[in-house]
């Protein structure tokens, strides 16, 4: 048999039919929804008198538009408020299981679904979201869709698709002290630029990788979008299964057993053949942010802004000097020392316990700078339970750090939390576009540690030299 | 998805070219959360004046082409933004049809999608059909997708040409999701399979 990678395989076994034109009927074990692109799939559906072909398959939570400061007054937003009450009538119309707002389980969609073992290895998983990709942590096939396709799956828990083509991502090696899973991302998305992924599926492998806990492989998974890619995975391990053990919705007992033996068998074959090789050494990641407005412009933390002028490429020096403006940067000046306004820790990339205890290290026993908004948004209810119990919360709230609810919050300009025009933003979400955090705002994409080190030291800092 | 098969309608010209997705729908109705009820903001710019009165003037404001379901247009119609609203908002207005010399491509898909049958024909004949169309209640035009043929009010035939495979779907009433459905079998075969081999696959229940 031909050898095949790990992508291949769960692809193979999703197929359920492949049309004349290439196209395949793709199967899809589970379907995510949340507020913002479900209601004109479910208008589709009544519309034409479907049902969901699955409910049992799929999991709606609200997060995009939520509010993550006091959630017992009303949503203030008429347009966000109609947004979660139209999801709340769908899924009961619908009989779609559904974390509501005031409940302990929710959180942003992915983090809920691996935290509550809802995503799995081996599984094709959905969702209207290009950070569906996360899940891929897993060992999962997982990728973000449109709202005809999420209509799609509803009525068919199907999707038309075509493969995509492999790549490889190798980090070999040991990571040095203070590097986490976002600098190795950082790093990468650096390397093979926002465009190096497009067309592929990344599989990230190495030694640096399989040494990652899940919420680092969810992190480097996360933005694989931001690498072009169409998704991301890891294979599955011990690492892997460990973590899904004993979640609420994971198989159990022999089941469980049964699962693993599956899971085992999905790793990329020897010899078996990628599009694109791409390696990196883990030695030469440092903690790393973004300067610009694009997830590619990576800097370590020691290094200097770069300067357009010695960009000989006429239309892409032209962009620099943009971004530089945009971002109230000098061409040639040292990042590190560049005071900020807002720190955001949290988002679908970094706002796991692991992200907050790597920030609560750096803060513990120090205080916010003057004029500094610094906010923990944790990912769901359980994050910021677990949070709790393990007195973060109380490291936070001491050191002067908001303490908030569950939600996207400031991951983009849709909620109550945003930038003001011209603000500076250390943040550990997985977007820098101009206005992405409110209009006007600056992002400087970073690790939690860093996130927190710029907190208390009001300006861009290297992590290690405060732990 | 509503089958189309023939449609004997008023036609309604608007001569002009590049009628783009924020004309046909402007982008601050966007921000909800359907698809139906999009036909009252359809052609906004040129339907309402700027204090939210009917443009007595246009034409989709007058009778008897305030009822319809064919459009005529010129060159490059549906261009701009790619949002699957500008189809919707036609639909909901009532259009079934809509006749140019040439489409945007995501555009002409998305009618496709969405039931609604675009014509490409050259600009000669949009013109003659835009000259049937302002002879008031008699400005119908057939449609007769089996035969592939617009036939004018003096009983003229225009043929013109589609990919079977759309034409196919159209006739059926079916949309993407029609069209899965009809390996609903295999799509079951599949489902027991898995069922079989990994009899261990959660479900997501909650009390
Ligand atoms: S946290 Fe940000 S990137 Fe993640 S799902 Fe929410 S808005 Fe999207």
């Amino acid at each position: 048999m031909v050898p095949r990678t790990l992508f291949d395989k769960i692809w193979d076994h999703h197929v359920v039919e492949t049309l004349p034109d290439g196209t395949s009927i793709l199967y899809i074990d589970r379907h995510l929804l949340h507020e913002v692109t479900s209601p004109q799939a479910f208008e589709g559906l009544r519309l034409a008198g479907r049902r969901l072909r699955h409910p049992e398959m799929t999991m709606a939570v609200v997060d995009h538009n939520v509010p993550t400061s006091d959630r017992t007054q009303p949503i203030e937003e008429p347009e966000s408020r109609n947004q979660i009450e139209t999801l709340e009538r769908n899924v009961k119309e619908f009989g779609v299981p559904y974390f509501p707002l005031l409940s302990a389980s929710q959180g942003i969609v992915h983090v809920v679904g691996p935290e509550q073992g809802i995503s799995l290895p081996g599984m094709t998983i959905v969702c209207g979201d290009s950070h569906t990709s996360t899940h891929g942590a897993m060992g999962a096939l997982a990728f973000g869709i449109g709202t005809s396709e999420v209509e799609h799956v509803m009525a068919t828990q199907t999707i038309l698709q075509r493969p995509a083509k492999n790549m490889r991502v190798t980090v070999e090696g040991q990571l040095a002290p203070g590097v986490s899973a976002k600098d190795v991302m950082l790093s990468i998305i650096g390397h093979i630029g926002t465009a190096g992924g497009t067309g592929y599926v990344i599989e990230f492998a190495g030694s640096a990788i399989r040494g990652l806990d899940m919420a680092g492989r969810m992190t480097i998974c996360n933005m694989s979008i931001e690498a072009g890619a169409r998704a991301g995975l890891v294979a599955p391990d011990d690492t892997t299964f460990d973590y899904v053990r004993n979640r609420p919705f994971a198989p159990k007992g022999e089941g469980f057993e049964h699962a693993v033996t599956f899971w085992r068998t999905l790793v990329t074959d020897e010899g078996a053949h990628f599009d694109k090789d791409v390696a990196l050494r883990a030695e030469d990641i440092a903690p790393s942010l973004t300067w610009g407005t694009s997830p590619e412009t990576v800097l370590p933390i020691t290094g200097n802004v770069p300067d357009p002028a010695q960009e000989p490429d006429e239309s892409k020096r032209a962009q620099m000097q943009r971004m530089l403006d945009y971002m109230g940067l000098e061409a040639g000046q040292k990042i590190a020392g560049t005071p900020v306004d807002v720190v955001f820790i949290g988002s679908c990339t970094n706002s796991r316990i692991e992200d907050l205890r790597a920030a609560a290290q750096v803060a513990a026993g120090r205080k916010v700078a003057d004029g500094v908004r610094a906010m923990i948004v944790p990912g769901s209810g359980l994050v910021k339970r677990q949070a709790e119990e393990e007195g973060l919360d109380q490291i936070f709230l001491d050191a002067g750090f908001e303490w908030r609810e569950a939600g996207c919050s400031m991951c983009l300009g849709m909620n109550p939390d945003k930038l003001t025009p011209g603000q500076r933003c250390a943040s550990t979400s997985n977007r820098n576009f101009e206005g992405r955090q409110g209009p006007g705002g600056r992002t400087h994409l970073l690790s939690p540690a860093m996130a927190a080190a710029a907190a208390v030291t009001g300006c861009l800092t290297d992590a290690r030299e405060l732990v | 998805m509503e089958k189309f098969t023939t449609l004997s309608a008023v036609a309604a010209a608007l001569p002009e070219d590049n009628i783009d997705t924020d004309k046909i729908i402007p982008a601050r109705f966007l921000k909800t959360t359907q698809r139906t009820g999009l036909g009252k903001y359809a052609f906004d710019s040129m339907r309402y004046r700027p204090d939210g009165s009917e443009n007595p003037d246009f034409i989709l404001n007058r009778e008897p082409w305030r009822k319809a379901e064919i459009l005529v247009t010129y060159d490059n119609l549906g261009c701009g933004s790619s949002r699957e609203h500008a189809p919707w908002a036609l639909l909901d207005f009532g259009i079934r049809c809509v006749i140019a010399p040439s489409f945007a491509d995501i555009f002409f898909n998305n009618c496709f999608k969405n039931g609604i049958l675009p014509i490409a024909l050259p600009r000669d004949v949009c013109d003659q059909l835009m000259s049937d169309s302002t002879m008031g209640s008699n400005a119908r035009l057939t449609i007769d997708l089996p035969r592939q043929v617009v036939i004018r009010p003096d009983g003229e035939e225009v043929p013109f040409e589609i990919d079977p495979f759309r034409k196919h779907m159209l006739l059926e009433g079916l949309d993407d999701i029609g069209q899965t459905l009809q390996h609903d079998t295999e799509i079951k075969t599949f489902e027991q399979k898995v069922d079989g081999e990994r009899p261990w696959m959660p479900t997501i229940t909650l009390d």
